[in-house]
């Protein structure tokens, strides 16, 4: 073996940190960064600093270094590639140990991965693009509480999309018309109802009592219609004890499924309140409040691909995904990719749905895509050849705002999606034929065909910002 | 506006397809073609009306595994209706793979 010497100084981070012939092995963690360095700083100097900064190095040798083995230890920059149809900005491939990561901690490998490193002033800029999780880092995580499966067979809901809705308006109703407002959406034959992200337990709706009103409204609507019923209780609080507390109720309550979000909540919180959920049989629904400041811009930031698969492994039985078609961001190819790494057990490598590394999920249960945001029934057929069965479709004003209220709103979307599920299942190509199916469908459904009226006009079409890099 | 506000009366429905008119002969067809085009095992259920809300239904026979034959599937749907023509009766695809059911909706409606 070599003897090495304590030479104190900066070092170019390319002399050690820049690893052309290096083979990835199967047990490391991979990122792909796409960097944008300062003018004259060198790309194999720019992927070297970045697998430096996020992993052993510092910006100094220092003597410790000599009493440990950072060859094994230390990230490496083992390939670049360009961006298509961006001369200033390139892809750097990084390999890390898995020694480097806490097993199960979502929070720590994001820690180093996406710490000191993004705020370094040798880059302009720095987006994580994606990373491949080794599946014996996978095994470690807790992953969904239940998963896809395990919820259909919970809730009884087969061979269809769910139906959901957030109850509106996102803030000051009391708890009892907030009851109220769950109860017509939940008889008119929706499957799920959901907390908005910002209803917690402000002062005009404290959240035991919201909690109250909501299962009062769940019992009536399941007697009556014969169906099984669920709303996402909103336990994301000032407290993991809070949280826990607000759980607990929920479960006395005799509810399948509480809400958590997890950016502004946190994994921490989050990894615990998924561990309480499988521990006590209850669902976890998910929202992304926060993403977009992370995710949107195309050059920095972190890509939600990354952010889903981080879900995926802290554990939620339902992740937003946008809808491609309705109100929010979301390229359709790129949705696709990133909801192939919520619900498959194997995604392979596809640049053109911006999946830069092959992804074995192993054993872990599959998350519900949910789409939600400005979308009504004429997106039903787009959204049903998008999703697929396994994902929770969302009309919030889509439903509320049907002419004859909740009720009829949810019956219109019911009648919607129901056509369009069939109408594939015979074979038909539904997204061509949308419009002859709708209609079809409404001759019997006059809550669908006043719908189809009211909302004939709407249409979000406004050029996506952050695209996939393609020529 | 008010006078044109119709009212909507809550409807008992047993799930899948329940807010679409009653399917037609064909169209049941079409989608037995659906559960057998996936690879799936079609299966029948039967239930009284007032246990329709029970986790578990009865089940006619056996999953028809490996079944690729229309006919035999229309057939023993017959067959459990006239077994039981109080029931509501089911069809189901066993997908194995993700080990749930693809498909499952109500044929044919009991009198409760």
């Amino acid at each position: 073996m070599a003897v090495k010497t304590y030479d104190a100084g900066v070092k170019e981070y390319r002399d050690m940190y820049w690893t052309p012939d290096y083979v990835p092995l199967d047990t490391d963690l991979l990122a792909c960064f796409k960097c944008t360095g300062q003018p004259g700083v060198p790309r194999e100097e720019v992927a070297a600093a970045v697998a430096a900064e996020s992993s052993t190095g510092t910006w100094s040798t220092v003597w410790s270094e000599l009493l440990t083995d950072l060859e094994y230890y230390k990230g490496r920059a083992y390939r670049i590639e360009d961006v298509p149809g961006d001369s200033e900005s390139f892809y750097a491939f990084i390999a890390y140990p898995i020694d480097l990561f806490e097993e199960g901690s979502i929070v720590n490998v994001l820690t180093s991965l996406v710490g000191n490193v993004f705020g370094f002033k040798a880059l302009k800029h720095l987006r994580l693009e994606d990373i491949r999780f080794p599946i014996a880092y996978i095994m470690t995580c807790g992953g969904p509480p239940a998963g896809i499966q395990v919820e259909r067979d919970r809730l009884n809901k087969y061979g269809r999309p769910m139906l959901g809705c957030t109850i509106k308006p996102k803030l000051g109703l009391s708890a009892k018309n907030y009851g109220r407002a769950v109860y017509e959406c939940l008889r008119g034959c929706l499957d799920l109802t959901k907390d908005d992200e910002n209803v917690n337990s402000q002062s005009f709706m404290r959240w035991r009592d919201r909690f109250e009103f909501v299962a009062a409204a769940i019992d009536k609507a399941e007697r009556e219609t014969g169906e099984r019923k669920g709303h996402y209780l909103n336990v994301t609080a000032a407290t993991p004890e809070e949280m826990y507390k607000r759980a607990e109720f929920a479960k006395e309550l005799g509810q399948p499924i509480i809400m958590h979000d997890f950016i502004t909540g946190g994994f921490t919180a989050n990894t615990g309140l998924a561990n309480w959920c499988r521990d006590n049989g209850m669902l976890l629904h998910i929202h992304r409040a926060m993403h977009a400041v992370i995710d949107r811009h195309p050059k920095h930031g972190i890509h939600f691909r990354v952010l889903a698969k981080c879900l995926r492994l802290s554990g939620g039985d339902h992740l937003h995904t946008g809808t491609v078609v309705g109100k929010l961001e979301g390229d359709r190819q790129s949705t696709l990719g990133f909801v192939d790494q919520l619900r498959e057990s194997f995604v392979p490598e596809d640049r053109s749905r911006g999946v830069f590394f092959d992804q074995d999920w192993g054993s872990m249960p599959g998350v519900f895509a949910v789409a939600s945001g400005g979308i009504h029934v004429w997106h039903m057929p787009a959204l049903v050849t998008i999703f697929g069965d396994d994902s929770v479709l969302q009309f919030g004003g889509g439903t509320q705002g049907h002419p004859w209220g909740n009720a009829a709103g949810a019956a219109a979307n019911r009648v919607a999606l129901e056509a369009c599920v069939k109408a594939r299942n015979e074979g038909r190509e539904i997204e061509k034929e949308g419009g002859d199916i709708l209609r079809a469908a409404a001759s019997h459904s006059p809550e669908l065909a006043i719908a189809m009226e009211t909302w004939k006009e709407i249409k979000f079409e406004f050029e996506t910002v952050d695209k996939l890099d393609v020529k | 506006m008010a006078f044109d506000i119709g009212d909507y009366q809550t409807a008992q429905t047993l799930e899948t397809f329940g807010f679409l008119p009653k399917l037609s002969q064909d169209e049941v067809y079409a989608q037995i073609q659906y559960i057998l085009a996936q690879g799936w095992a079609p299966a029948i259920e039967h239930e009284h009306p007032s246990n329709s809300m029970e986790v578990y239904w009865t089940m006619w026979k056996l999953p028809f595994f490996g079944d690729q034959d229309l006919n035999h599937v229309v057939a023993e749907l017959e067959a459990c209706r006239r077994a039981y023509p109080d029931h509501h009766i089911r069809l189901l695809g066993y997908d194995n793979y993700t080990q749930s059911q693809g498909s499952a909706f109500v044929v044919y409606e009991g009198r409760s």
